[in-house]
Formats: structure tokens, sequence, C-alpha cells
């Protein structure tokens, strides 16, 4: 390629010109219809209350008071929260210590990264109701239900999560354990670091491309899980807390939804304002956490 | 060559972008499809006047009479010209589908209002029906939505009534009769009996529902009507809206009857939060005697138990030997007032011929099992046939007061919840939690829809 470019350089740059409308287009048009748009019609209806949406009002800020005023939603945020970072920490732990182990050439090592990526295959709905059952299963035989209790429900979620997303963590971090330089290594090595020296000073710094990408997965996944927590508990066990009913295992993006359909004149638009927060919170932090690991890659 | 290749991949993003803006609009344009032949002479003269402009959209709100719906749609069209697409919401998301359906450039022009809280939501959206050909078809106003300004929202067009549903064969080879099933007393006599020897007769006393969505609402949405229904009757008059609060004065006669159905039924009660059975087919199969369902299930039941009869929720209520069927409806239709008058009026001719058309209304009403209207055919349905044989005895029809729960999906959710709990474990002390979510949740519900 970069011994072709000399060569064919000036045509492919006016040619490149020539069709960079029809190449483009398409795209950007796809891409203002399917979420520009949408995204700005978003915004404007958290400030409005509707049913329907050719018939928005625009009301203000009252949607967001609304919405922040919600006992149900704060405590969402706050087991989704708690749901994200261990879920973060528990996937990522995992997924490089089968990566790792599974780089270190032993028999096999294809057909368990196979086996291991699959989960991630099936649907969240699907998994959900067949992990129901698995808890289910096991908890009646102890006359309770994955349904009774909020720990089951936060213990049962994080177990289903890392089961999909392990699979595809590990393949992410594969690609990176493999593009160590062996000459690093075997530097390393000869200078007598010890297998764990090597692991954090060598290994780790030079996947830190991986492990950026990971954990920025894995936080925004936690964070807007909503298939697995419909399916596995719909946000049971439900307890009355200060004069309204919080339903103990909802997280964010089920909360939204489950607002958006209350009876309410005013819920669509509630529902709409908590998207928007919701929106702002995990951009917010997905930001944040690139900027803090991009920091840490080193350039080979 | 380069060139050729540049061309394809940007014909290939070209039609690939105009596949995606197609299916968008397919929605739209299914019925504009047949709208063209909506120009074509109507034929039939004997049929309501079709304008020929005017086409008509059903959202329509039970699975089970998709099929039926159909092929009336297509006989109308065929009749007519006039163009009927019927769009059936998967079951427990109609809400979901008439909102975005509605939002729509074709939204539906006839749709389902079914409770109050249906009303609520969608009655600015209603034509009033007040007065209308389709109004004065109707027998009876029982069924009939109307909003608090007295405008006809939604009128029936079917009713259902649900019940203990029983099978007399097994009340007999257990060595009873039908008649000890005339209240409370007699009923747990029967069922306990038949539960401690379920092991030699080879089937049991009830099948219990299960906690999930599947069954979940044949505790939470009809069994607890007794209740409602006790407490209004109690009240002096009928509800006309959804009171602020419950007393809560009868619900230990739920207890009685809920108790007697968890107790003694083919699944352990600890198993009921998990799922995975169905009543309804254990009934069929011959493994219980008693099953809480309605006159929907007849036509699956009749099939194998054909002398299938349905008794009232008997509950230890003082009097209620005179006790009937729970009757009412959650299907009742309204026309969107948003549709152009031609639509408006074609939805209108199209109502009117499904409900007096001989072989239209037949159709219809054996797949609903009953409509309230004054041509439309008898209906076949065993278990409305029993509903009747009460009312004639004299005995009370409890209405549907079920229909005025408020922010009903939150509100029976944590109903569930409570119930699990006591399900695991009968306590008094979990029972509380129960009336919590029933009695005190109502009053919860019911001021944060308020406010």
């Amino acid at each position: 390629m970069l011994r072709k470019k000399p060569r064919f350089g000036n045509s492919l740059t006016r040619q490149t010109r020539h069709w960079f409308p029809l190449f483009v287009g398409p795209v950007l048009a796809a891409f203002i219809i399917g979420f520009v748009w949408p995204f700005i019609q978003g915004i404007y209806l958290s400030f409005c209350k509707f049913r329907l949406i050719r018939e928005a009002k625009f009301i203000g800020f009252g949607n967001y008071v609304k919405a922040l005023e919600d006992a149900s939603f704060r405590h969402a945020f706050w087991f989704t929260a708690a749901f994200a970072i261990v879920s973060l920490v528990l996937i990522n732990v995992l997924a490089f210590a089968a990566a790792y182990v599974l780089t270190q050439n032993i028999k096999g090592s294809s057909l368990f990264r196979t086996v291991f990526f699959m989960p991630n295959l099936i649907g969240g709905i699907v998994l959900g109701y067949i992990w129901s059952m698995i808890f289910d299963g096991i908890l009646s035989r102890y006359g309770t239900s994955i349904l009774m209790n909020a720990k089951y429900g936060f213990w049962g979620l994080l177990i289903l999560v890392a089961w999909q997303q392990i699979g595809y963590m590990m393949i992410i971090y594969i690609a990176g354990l493999q593009s160590v330089p062996d000459d690093m290594l075997e530097a390393a090595r000869i200078d007598g670091a010890t297998r764990a020296q090597t692991l954090f000073r060598v290994t780790i710094p030079n996947v830190m491309p991986s492990i950026t990408i990971c954990t920025f997965l894995g936080l925004t996944n936690g964070f807007k899980l909503f298939d697995q927590n419909l399916a596995l508990t719909g946000g049971q066990p439900i307890i009355e807390q200060g004069g309204s009913y919080v339903k103990t295992t909802e997280m964010l993006a089920l909360n939204i939804f489950s607002t958006f359909y209350q009876s309410k004149s005013t819920s669509p638009g509630v529902a709409q304002a908590k998207a928007v927060l919701f929106f702002i919170l995990v951009a917010g932090l997905g930001l944040l956490q690139l900027n803090y690991t991009r920091k840490r890659e080193v350039q080979q | 060559m380069k060139k050729l290749i540049a061309l394809l991949l940007a014909l290939v993003m070209c039609l690939s972008l105009v596949a995606c803006g197609g299916s968008n609009s397919n929605d739209g344009a299914k019925t504009e499809e047949p709208a063209a032949d909506g120009e074509a002479a109507p034929e039939d003269t004997a049929a309501p006047a079709a304008s020929g402009e005017g086409s008509v959209y059903w959202l329509n709100f039970k699975p089970e009479s998709d099929e039926a719906l159909q092929k009336l749609a297509g006989m109308y069209t065929e009749k007519t010209g006039v163009p009927v697409k019927v769009v059936t919401a998967a079951s427990g998301s109609y809400a979901q589908t008439l909102t975005s359906e509605m939002d729509k450039s074709n939204p539906p022009t006839m749709f389902v209002v079914g409770n109050a809280n249906s009303v609520k939501d969608w009655s600015s959206y209603a034509l009033d029906l007040n007065g209308t050909p389709i109004a004065n078809e109707l027998n009876t106003d029982a069924y009939n939505l109307y909003d608090e300004d007295g405008k006809l929202v939604s009128i029936g067009y079917c009713f259902e009534c649900y019940g203990i549903v029983v099978n007399p064969d097994h009340v007999a080879a257990a060595g009873h009769t039908m008649d000890e099933l005339t209240n409370f007393a007699g009923l747990k006599a029967v069922a306990e009996d038949i539960h401690a020897n379920a092991a030699t007769l080879g089937f049991d006393a009830f099948s219990a529902p299960d906690m999930d969505d599947s069954s979940s609402w044949r505790y939470t949405g009809h069994l607890i009507n007794l209740e409602y229904y006790y407490e209004e009757q109690a009240s002096g008059s009928k509800w006309t809206e959804c009171p602020p609060s419950l007393t809560g004065e009868y619900f230990d006669n739920f207890r009685n009857i809920y108790d007697l159905s968890i107790n003694n039924s083919t699944t352990d009660p600890k198993d009921l939060a998990t799922g995975g059975h169905d009543p309804v087919n254990e009934f069929i199969s011959g493994k219980s005697t008693f099953v809480l369902t309605g006159s929907w299930d007849y036509a699956a039941i009749a099939e194998t138990v054909p002398n299938a009869t349905m008794i009232p929720y008997y509950c230890g209520v003082d009097g209620e030997e005179k006790a009937g069927l729970n009757c009412g409806t959650e299907n009742c239709w309204a026309i969107n007032s948003m549709a152009s008058e031609a639509d408006q009026q074609a939805t209108m001719d199209f109502m009117v011929w499904l409900v007096t058309d001989p072989d239209a209304s037949r159709i219809a009403v054996d797949s609903f099992g009953a409509m309230p209207y004054k041509n439309a055919v008898e209906s076949t349905n065993a278990f409305l046939a029993a509903a009747d044989d009460y009312a004639a005895a004299g005995n009370y029809v409890m209405d549907w007061a079920t229909n005025y729960q408020p922010a009903v999906d939150d509100y029976r959710a944590a109903a569930v919840s409570a119930l699990n709990a006591y399900n695991a474990d009968q306590t008094d002390a979990n029972w509380e939690a129960v009336r919590g979510a029933f009695i005190d949740g109502w009053a919860v519900q019911y001021a944060n829809q308020q406010g």
C-alpha cells in the first residue's frame, strides 16, 4: 500500500474527492435520520408534557424536577451504580485471567476461546429466562426464589452478565496480549524478571489499549443493562418506602421504560427527562474513564 | 476496474439505505396498499353504505381472536371494497403498541379503551360515541365507559365472565355432588377432601396459578375482584371512578379462597413464584378439578371437558349462596377522533356490520364469547350460559370493579411481590404485607397517579 501510494496518489485523491459525497452522503443521512434528529427531538421532549409526540406541549424543567424527586429513580441509580462497578471489576479481572491463561499455549485453547465466547451470542431476554430457571431451581429447595430477595436479584444478575460478557472481553484481551512484542518479554526474561514482574511491568502496560476499551464497554454495558434485568427479575421484589413502592432490583434503563408507560399524563415526559439524565451520566462517566485510562497507555 | 468497484459499493450503500427507509414506511404503507381498490364500486347493496374513501385500521387487543378477525376483515373488504387492516398487539403490550401506533401518520381508527386508566390516557383521542349508530345497536349500557364529562369514550364489544371452573366428573368421582358447591364451606370441604385423596383419585383439587406474568393476573386482577366488589356493594353504590382508598373489609374473605386454592393444589405454593405451570392446561389434561379462569377459555376446555361449568368465587361472605359470576369486560371499542371523517365513518359502518350481519356476528361471537348487541347472534359459550343461569335464578352479578385498579401494572407487581413472600412462608405477618400491597397500595398508587 505504502509503496503504491506515490504512483497513484494524485489520481486517487482526486477520485476520492470526486466520489466523496456519494460515499459519505448515505451514511451521513442515515446517521442524521436515525440518530441526530431523534436525539435532538428526545431532548426537546424531555421539556414537554405529551402522550403523543405530535401534541407535545413545552413545560420547562418540570419533568426534571419530578424525575429527581422520584424515589424509585434514585434507588435505581444507586442499584445501577453498584452493579456497574462490581460487574466492571469482576468481568474485567476474570476476562483478563481467562485471556492470560488461554495465551499460554495450552492444549485446546482455541476450543476454550470459542466456548467461552458463545454465551455472548445468546440474546439478553432469553438468557434472563434461562438463568431465572436455573436460580429458582436451586433457590426453590430452600423455599425461596430470586424474585423474593433483592440480594439474590443483584448477585443473580451479576452472575448472568459475567457469564455473558466475560467471553467477549476475553477475545479483546487475547488480541491485546498477542500484540505484546516478544522481544520485550524476552528482554524481561533475560533481565531475570519474575512472572509477576513481567505481568505487571511489561504485559499489562502493553495491553492498556485493550483495558481501556474493555473498561469502557464494561462500564457502559453495566449502566445500560436492560433486557437481562427485565427478564430475570423485572424489578422484583417490591418494597414500600416512604409512601411509594420501589422495585428493589430495577436498574435505570428499566426504570425509564416502566415510567414511560405508567398511566399518568406526565409520565412520558418524566421518562424522557430521566433518559436525558441517564445519557449525560453514561456519556460523562464513559469520557472520564476513557480519559483516565488513555493516559496509562504506552506507545510501543 | 476501480471505478466499477466504487460504483458498486456506492450502489450497495444506496440500496441498503433505501431498504432501511422502505421498512420504515412499510408499517404505514400496509394501509395504503388496498386503498386504491377502495374506489372500486361497492357491489353489495345490502352492506352498510361505504363511502368508498375511508378505510379501517383496527388495533386488536385479543391475540386469541386474531385469526377470526383477519377473516372478518377479508369478508368485509370483499363485500364493500373498504380496506380493513387488523393488527394484533402482542399479549400484555397493548399500551405500548397503541402509544407508538397512534403517533404514526396512519394511526388506528379503531382501538381498545378497556378500563378507567385507559379512559384517562386516551379519552381525548376518542370520538364521543353517544347516539351513534353503533351505540344504538347495543342492548345494554353495562359495558360502556364514560369519561368525567359524560363522553362515551368506548363501548363494549364483547363481555366475559370469570369464576371457578369445575370439572363435574371429578367432583362425582370423589364422591361429592355439585350441589355441595354453593358456598365457601361446601367448596372447602370438597377441595380439601379431593386434595387429601389426590394420590388415589389421580387428580388434585386446584391448579393454582403461577405468580409469573402469564398467570398472576388470575389473583391480582381477577380473584381480588371479590374484595372490591363486596366493598363496592357495602358502599351502597357502583363505583363510577377509582375510589381514593379501600377499607379492606372483605380482605379476609380473599384470604379464605386464596389459601384454599394454593394449599390444595397440584403445585406446592413455594414453587408458584418460579412459574412454568399452565393451570388451564393442567385442568384440561385432567390433573385438577378446579381452576380460576373465565369464559375466554371455554373453547379450549370444552374439547376435553365438555361438561365443565363455572361457579362463583365463594369466599365466606354472608349470603353468598346468591352469588353469581364476575361479568364485565375490558374489551371496548373506541374510534380515533383524529382520523379523517371518511375513516371514522368507514369504521363506524364496519362496526355496525360486525354486530348485525348474521355471518359476521357468528364468527365474532364464536371468537369473543358473547356480544351485547340487539342483532348479534346468540352465544354458544357454556360458561356465559352459566352466568345467565345464575342471573336468571336471581343471583347477583359481580361486576368488574377490578377495572378501577390505579396504576394497574405497578399495583399488581407489588401485590405479586408480597404474595411470593407469603407463598413461601404463610405467616400472618407476611399476610399483612399482602394486605399492605392490595389495600394500602391502592391509596398509594391512587395518590401517585393524581400527583
